[in-house]
């Protein structure tokens, strides 16, 4: 809603005195990125970081960007109105920067090594950025294999535990008691059933991924309107077609909340189950760089980290959008 | 009975047997008497009413019929067979829609045709039958884009598309404005004349079942006995100010024990 209202009062602007209004919140985010690259360069490091130049470098070009954005921002269209959209996170995001560098490199008030300024983070990424991009592709294996194993194992028990009454029966209470039990928690009996420590730790990811799953789906598939099976079943429909056609798709918008838990719980134990044994991996990574003080490497990849996961969290509600369009207008 | 003969000629119509029927429904340790003793032959190709109190059972008969449920006691025949499951020439249109939300309307009236692997030979009987309820333009709409008389058109679209033999229809228009109940009146019974099937509608509308059927079963309280059988003999389409369907209502509201000066 703010978003459309923004995007009328620019255009508005823009039709009316052309080309030549300028984007002010993008010069004062100029200017606070301005600050951060100086301010990188001209003060020294309490204790080196590294990468300092490379930061300000950054930030110097952001600053360069915004001011040229300011400018030209009014007839950039869509995307313009995005960026101006977006222009309190530039100033936010350039404060946030330049504070964060006095008070770290540059005044030590948050000492090394348990605080670090931007460009020690920037330097990890410099110095250590192979292997990271290693660890990364480990992580996603074990993830990928785990969540999505864990979601399919957990969609078809949630639908037997919704549909039928004896699985119900015999299955709920199992679930409850497993349920709130931390997927953690199965570490020990999972390194006794389980031939590898890699196969142990594709189990808990996919243990803390099922459980959601299967939990809303069964509540889903339970609660579908009873008045849909008996109109389908005058048309002529089969319990085949009742689970597929009627119980899994009026259960949709259930298990969509269960894939999002998923999708949070199995990152939560992403980096419990890079313990058991891994040799890469995120999680295997924040642990090693933990007994060595390397805080700005912990830090570096938690960032590395959360971008995935938002990013897959994106991805998740593009897929929950297309899927569920039909929701629109009923919620 | 001078429909009789006209009813008899109707190919694609069914007729349904009501013998000695009793239903009951277990609430909470209790037994709940709905049905007692409901005795109606209904010809092939009929327009029948149930008319009576809410609560009296209509519906659970309709749910009988349709094969949803099996009776306590006494049977139901369609066409001499007794019905044992639902079956799509037995088909029932509920008050609410009861559209599938997920689905476009297109797919909603598909649904028969798709469970019983029939779409595939017959996709134009889908548009043929949303060109009878004149909904062919919102064939891509989903259900919450609809008004309330669309989508009770679409839940007729999606009974007819099965080319039911008999079709129960539970009070059909109650939840509609009474505009839109008039037209939605006069399209099911301009569909009842092309189509030929069996009807058999549920409703507590004196001034519906007068206009629509050719035979007027009033039931009483539950447990519902079938206490009035009024025959309504003249042709269609009918006016809702004939003086003697306005004579025929009071005779009806008197059996209900309603006066009719209200």
């Amino acid at each position: 809603m703010t978003d459309a209202i923004q995007a009328l009062g620019s255009g508005g602007y823009a039709s009316a005195e052309s080309a030549a209004r300028i984007w002010k919140a993008g010069l004062y985010a100029a200017l606070a990125w301005a600050a951060t690259a100086v301010v990188t360069v001209a003060l020294p490091d309490v204790v080196p970081w590294g990468s300092a130049g490379l930061f300000a470098a950054i930030t110097g070009a952001g600053a360069a960007i915004l001011t040229a954005l300011a400018f030209s921002v009014s007839r950039l269209g869509r995307a313009g109105e995005r960026v101006i959209y977006y222009g309190p996170w530039f100033i936010a995001l350039g404060i946030w920067f330049l504070l964060w560098e006095v008070s770290t490199a540059k005044l030590g008030w948050l000492p090394k090594p348990f605080f670090s300024p931007p460009h020690g983070l920037l330097n990890v990424y410099v110095v250590d950025g192979p292997r990271l991009l290693v660890c990364i592709l480990y992580t996603l294996r074990l993830w990928g294999l785990g969540f999505f194993s864990g979601i399919a194992v957990g969609f078809i028990a949630g639908v037997a535990l919704g549909w039928s009454a004896r699985v119900d029966y015999w299955g709920m209470p199992v679930l409850k008691l497993i349920g709130p039990v931390p997927a953690t928690a199965w570490i020990p009996a999972t390194f006794y059933f389980f031939p590898t420590t890699f196969a142990a730790s594709i189990f808990i990811v996919a243990l803390s991924a099922g459980i959601p799953v299967a939990i809303l789906t069964a509540s889903g598939v339970s609660s579908v309107n009873r008045a849909f099976y008996d109109v389908a079943r005058t048309l002529g429909a089969d319990n085949r077609y009742l689970v597929f056609k009627i119980a899994i798709p009026a259960s949709l918008p259930h298990v969509f909340v269960g894939l999002f838990m998923a999708l949070y719980y199995s990152f939560a134990v992403l980096v419990v189950a890079e313990m058991l044994g891994a040799k890469y991996g995120l999680g295997w990574y924040i642990q090693f760089q933990q007994a060595y003080s390397g805080y700005a490497n912990v830090y570096a990849t938690l960032i590395i980290m959360s971008v995935i996961c938002a990013g897959i969290i994106k991805l998740l509600f593009v897929a929950r959008d297309r899927l569920l369009g039909w929701q629109k207008g009923i919620l | 009975m001078a429909l009789a003969n006209e009813a008899v000629a109707r190919p694609r119509s069914v007729s349904l047997d009501v013998h000695a029927v009793s239903h009951a429904y277990d609430l909470e340790g209790r037994v709940l008497d709905v049905l007692d003793g409901i005795e109606l032959a209904v010809r092939p190709g009929e327009f029948v009413a149930l008319l009576g109190p809410s609560g009296s059972g209509k519906s659970t008969l309709l749910r009988l019929a349709a094969g949803l449920e099996r009776p306590r006691a006494g049977a139901l025949l369609e066409d001499g067979q007794p019905i044992t499951a639902p079956d799509p020439s037995r088909i029932l249109v509920f008050q609410d829609p009861t559209l599938f939300p997920w689905r476009t309307v297109w797919w909603n009236v598909a649904t028969g045709l798709e469970a019983r692997g029939l779409l595939a030979k017959h996709r134009h009987r889908v548009d043929d039958a949303l060109a009878l309820v004149k909904l062919e333009t919102f064939a891509n709409a989903y259900p919450h884009q609809l008004s309330g008389g669309m989508a009770q058109r679409v839940a007729i679209a999606r009974a007819l598309v099965n080319d039911p033999q008999l079709l129960l229809l539970d009070e059909p228009f109650g939840k509609l404005d009474s505009l839109t109940r008039l037209s939605m009146q006069n399209e099911l019974l301009s569909l009842w004349e092309k189509v030929g099937f069996t009807a058999l509608l549920v409703t507590h509308d004196v001034e519906e079942a007068l206009l629509l059927a050719n035979r007027v079963i009033a039931f009483s309280d539950r447990p519902a006995r079938i206490v009035a059988e009024i025959a309504v003999d003249k042709p269609h389409p009918r006016r809702r100010d004939d003086p003697e369907l306005v004579e025929l209502r009071r005779a009806v509201l008197a059996t209900l024990g309603i006066s009719s000066d209200v």
